[in-house]
């Protein structure tokens, strides 16, 4: 084939494009996400039993805001990846912050408890329930962050998996945490910070294969 | 290459909002653009340049289908030259290059040279097209190769106007993920 050809038959009869498709799709993502994550941790996990009490709204806040806090920056970083080039526009490391804070706040919480308590504060009462239910809970947000992002054209494919990974990861924590018990930062930090890298570590292995153009 | 940056900007805007022509001559300088950047590049790594345009064909084809990614705030060449090199990654790998790395430079070398001198790529529009879906075939080859309108190109095919443009975009995408998977040897 001629290239001369092609680019005639590509011209011929050009329709208008919609601009930026990509973004308007990761919004959507995002709400469907989002709200399959809620039902399933709803439906087959319920909210929390004490959920009315002060001390129970405080913790869910908390750990609502590390989640939000992380998928805020996610998000606003792989609308930029999902265009061709934008891994070289920005730089990716604010979404660390919200791990940072959590770890830091947690250090605090331990420092300030007596020793005998901190195999409790981390190890928690449902450490293998969040372990699970995390990247599981997770699976339907990054299908659709993969479906979304598919649109775009990523050009850093391993780093464009990974923060689909990491946003299905803060999605799902958002939803586990109107359930989980376990209100110590230290469980925060360890059982959701590290489920949520292992669901960014699984989207940038995926990543390459799902996301080619 | 500013006053480049400029008038390929201006013909893309243009191209985003319907206009043939322009996006004919865009992607047209375009091309000679990454045939010299591809030739230039294969030639580095011990490649055989006939490659080349099959690899300024797939980036042609990508700049087309991708071109709703391209933020008109932004400049353009990054943009091109991004799909360019990604283009020739993936290219290398499928191709089983010995892993040859392929340096970021800057943007602007995608941009530096122009190389008119075209030659076949291996690719076979009428044996791709073959192997697409019926529907797809069709609006593809009434829209675009015979220059149909949609409307004229719906009755052919049996489809509602919609459904032409639909497959037509479609069939463009089969055509490109067809391309990609054939390996050139």
């Amino acid at each position: 084939m001629k290239t001369d050809d092609l680019v005639a038959l590509l011209s011929t009869n050009l329709e208008p494009v919609e601009r930026s498709p990509v973004v308007r799709a990761l919004c959507v993502a995002l709400a469907a996400g989002t709200a399959v994550a809620f039902g399933i941790a709803f439906v087959a996990l319920g909210v929390r039993s004490d959920l009315t009490t002060i001390r129970a709204l405080i913790y869910l806040t908390a750990k609502l805001a590390f989640a939000i806090g992380i998928v805020g920056f996610a998000v606003v970083y792989l609308t930029r990846l999902a265009r061709p080039g934008g891994e070289r526009k920005s730089s990716p490391f604010l979404v660390v912050v919200p791990f940072l804070v959590v770890v830091f706040l947690a250090a605090i919480s331990l420092g300030s408890a007596p020793r005998s308590h901190w195999d409790r504060m981390i190890v928690g009462d449902q450490w293998l329930e969040c372990l699970l239910s995390i990247p599981i809970i997770a699976i339907v947000p990054f299908a659709v962050s993969i479906w979304a992002v598919r649109k775009g054209a990523p050009t850093n494919l391993v780093r464009t998996g990974a923060f689909a990974g990491l946003i299905a990861g803060g999605v799902s924590a958002m939803a586990y945490a109107l359930h989980c018990t376990d209100d110590s930062l230290p469980f925060v930090a360890v059982w959701y910070g590290g489920t949520i890298v292992l669901c960014t570590l699984a989207g940038a292995a995926l990543g390459p294969r799902l996301l080619r153009w | 290459m500013a006053t480049d940056e400029i008038q390929l900007k201006a013909l893309m805007l243009a191209s985003l909002d319907g206009d043939a022509a322009s996006h004919r001559l865009l992607l047209d300088r375009l091309s000679s653009r990454l045939r010299a950047y591809y030739r230039g590049k294969l030639a580095g790594i011990g490649r055989v340049a006939a490659e080349a345009e099959d690899l300024v064909q797939e980036a042609v084809l990508a700049i087309h289908l991708k071109r709703d990614t391209y933020d008109t705030g932004e400049p353009l060449t990054p943009w091109v030259y991004a799909i360019a090199r990604y283009k020739l990654v993936d290219h290398l790998r499928r191709t089983r290059a010995s892993r040859a790395d392929v340096p970021i430079e800057e943007a602007d070398e995608v941009m530096a040279h122009d190389d008119h001198n075209a030659v076949e790529s291996s690719y076979d529009i009428g044996r791709l097209m073959e192997r697409l879906p019926k529907k797809m075939q069709c609006a593809v080859e009434a829209v675009k190769l015979d220059g149909l309108s949609t409307a004229e190109a719906a009755k052919r095919c049996g489809l509602s106007e919609s459904g032409v443009k639909v497959n037509v975009h479609r069939g463009l995408r089969t055509l490109a993920a067809l391309i990609a998977r054939e390996a050139p040897t």
